[in-house]
């Protein structure tokens, strides 16, 4: 029975003899998961308000003071809903997709360092983690869609399909851009290389942290980057698997109750992520934009979480003013213009980078 | 028993009962899903072993493209069972007698099958410092170079030959030019004019 007593150390903090010194996985996960669902509730929100504000309605302001308990609200309604399982649909299949969906996307936050030193698992390979897990989040569309056994969802969910791969592979190569300029692919290692070289340490002014980040350098990828996170995330405007003037609600028409709770959450969730993850690799992570008292006395994790907020706000910024893109557009956009450009961007960066020695060297080996 | 070890028999259970499940699964989708929780699990047994690229990559392929589209296609297609099980006792024997065969020269092989002695000796974990994808691309770009540059004409023949043969121009269909449409000004298409009230044009 060593191994569960291996296990128990590892999950619960609890050694063989005695209290460790370390903290168990699971209470960091527990705290990371509250915090998330906590963060997600009000982002709702904010994304509700942001739309209502642009198109100058009022949004949510009922429940709580100013509407802030809206999403809560939303929440116990959703739970008491009696869950709507249609006939002919594959039962298992129908409540699994879901599932599978919110938990992919709050998998993928294991990885994200959302302070110094502050990720659960401080893996090696953690943008390429982000990357799969992120791949995986269609099936959850694609499973609901086919097992609603129904005509709307099929459609949509063929439709969320080809647009997802289309556009991981020019997410993976604006990927590969900044690993090239890092060189390694922890996301604490991206994160301090922004903060260790870069335009401001060239001008003679290291304080201003701001003008490292990769946002600069690579300012075309970060266009690319955002724009198919939009695409990857199925948000507007490019929400084709969803659209409602044409697929009923798409691959989420027969849902109901908690199951519908769980896709809209994992929706969210993973566009936190994708936010997640366009701060650690343009805007920086969790170092602060100027390096000086003021600025320096913030916490790395609010750091985190205000840029987070800020990359969230361009998102729904781009729903409430952009009209849908029509399918083939999209398809246009993904695979004749970000594959070649972001393609031609990899060996740019790639013959710069060798002629010019530029390029963080502390990492490892 | 040790915690990898623990995870190395889940992992290589599951994985070994949902290969099962892919063959005697009577849906096709659920064949398909069954598949897919295989590759997962070979991904989880690449980590146990130490190589974390391979398997995240296998993940990021495998999963996350190939099988998707495989997904995409079987799904579309309209199987009938009924149909597909007529003839299914006619071709029972050559059946069997293939399975046989096939079953009798794994055997064989998986009898005489050595390792040998260099390969195991040489079979190190990596060099300090070094991890898993640099010690990849170091051997891939270098001592198998040419062969990498010939499994890449491969696909990209592949793939040139997979979209002449898919790729129809006709002629009565109207397409739409993006460049075109960007480009045009209102003075080329827009004519105005100063109607007098009361008169018309």
């Amino acid at each position: 029975m060593d191994f569960i007593l291996a296990a128990l150390d590892y999950l619960l903090g609890i050694p063989p003899l005695g209290w460790g010194m370390h903290v168990g996985l699971i209470y960091k996960a527990l705290l990371l998961l509250v915090s998330l669902l906590v963060f997600t509730a009000f982002i709702l929100l904010a994304d509700r308000k942001i739309w209502a504000a642009v198109q100058l309605r009022r949004g949510p302001n009922v429940v709580g003071p100013f509407g802030l308990l809206q999403s809560f609200a939303d929440l116990i309604k959703f739970a008491l809903k009696e869950p709507v399982i249609p006939g002919g649909a594959d039962k298992i299949l129908f409540l699994l997709a879901p599932l599978l969906t919110a938990t992919l996307a709050l998998t993928g936050w294991v990885v994200v360092p959302v302070g110094p030193g502050m990720a659960i698992a401080d893996i090696n390979l953690g943008i390429l983690y982000l990357l799969a897990i992120s791949s995986l989040g269609v099936y959850g569309v694609i499973i609901g869609g086919w097992a609603s056994n129904s005509k709307y969802p099929f459609l949509g969910s063929l439709r969320a399909a080809a647009q997802m791969v289309s556009y991981e592979v020019s997410i993976g190569l604006v990927i590969i851009t900044v690993l090239l300029c890092v060189g390694s692919l922890n996301l604490n290692d991206i994160i301090v290389a922004q903060q260790e070289m870069g335009l401001a340490h060239m001008i003679g002014l290291p304080q201003l942290t701001f003008l490292n980040w990769f946002w600069l350098p690579l300012f075309p990828m970060f266009v690319i980057f955002y724009i198919s996170a939009l695409a990857e995330t199925n948000r507007p405007p490019f929400d084709l698997a969803e659209g409602e003037s044409e697929l009923v609600a798409g691959f989420m028409t027969e849902y109901s109750a908690t199951p519908y709770m769980l896709f809209m959450l994992g929706e969210y969730i993973s566009i936190l992520l994708m936010c997640a993850m366009t701060t650690v690799l343009f805007l920086g992570g969790w170092t602060s934009p100027i390096d000086l008292p003021p600025f320096t006395w913030i916490p790395g994790v609010v750091w985190f979480f205000i840029k987070v907020s800020l990359v969230f706000f361009m998102f729904a910024m781009a729903k409430a003013i952009v009209p849908r893109y029509r399918y083939d557009q999209l398809m246009r956009i993904g695979w004749k213009l970000f594959l070649p450009l972001s393609l031609l961007m990899v060996i740019i960066v790639a013959f710069v980078l060798q002629l010019t020695g530029w390029g963080w060297h502390g990492g490892m080996a | 028993m040790t915690l990898p070890l623990f995870f190395f028999y889940v992992f290589s259970a599951i994985a070994v009962a949902s290969a099962l499940m892919v063959i005697s699964a009577r849906n096709p989708i659920h064949a398909v899903l069954f598949l897919i929780l295989v590759f997962f699990n070979a991904a989880g047994l690449f980590m146990l072993a130490g190589a974390e690229f391979l398997a995240l990559m296998l993940i990021v392929v495998y999963v996350g493209a190939v099988m998707v589209l495989f997904l995409f296609v079987v799904m579309m297609l309209d199987v009938d069972f009924a149909s597909l099980r007529q003839g299914f006792l006619q071709y029972a024997p050559i059946g069997v007698i293939v399975g046989a065969v096939l079953l009798l020269e794994l055997l064989m092989l998986a009898g005489s099958f050595v390792v040998s002695p260099e390969v195991t000796a040489s079979a190190v974990l990596p060099m300090d410092g070094v991890d898993n994808m640099r010690a990849i691309g170091q051997v891939l770009y270098t001592r198998y170079v040419f062969l990498f540059l010939g499994a890449a004409a491969v696909l990209l023949v592949a793939m040139i030959g997979a979209i002449v043969l898919t790729l129809q121009h006709k002629s009565n269909v109207k397409r739409q030019d993006p460049v075109k449409q960007v480009g045009r000004r209102p003075s080329e298409t827009l004519e105005i004019v100063k109607v007098k009230s009361g008169q018309g044009l």
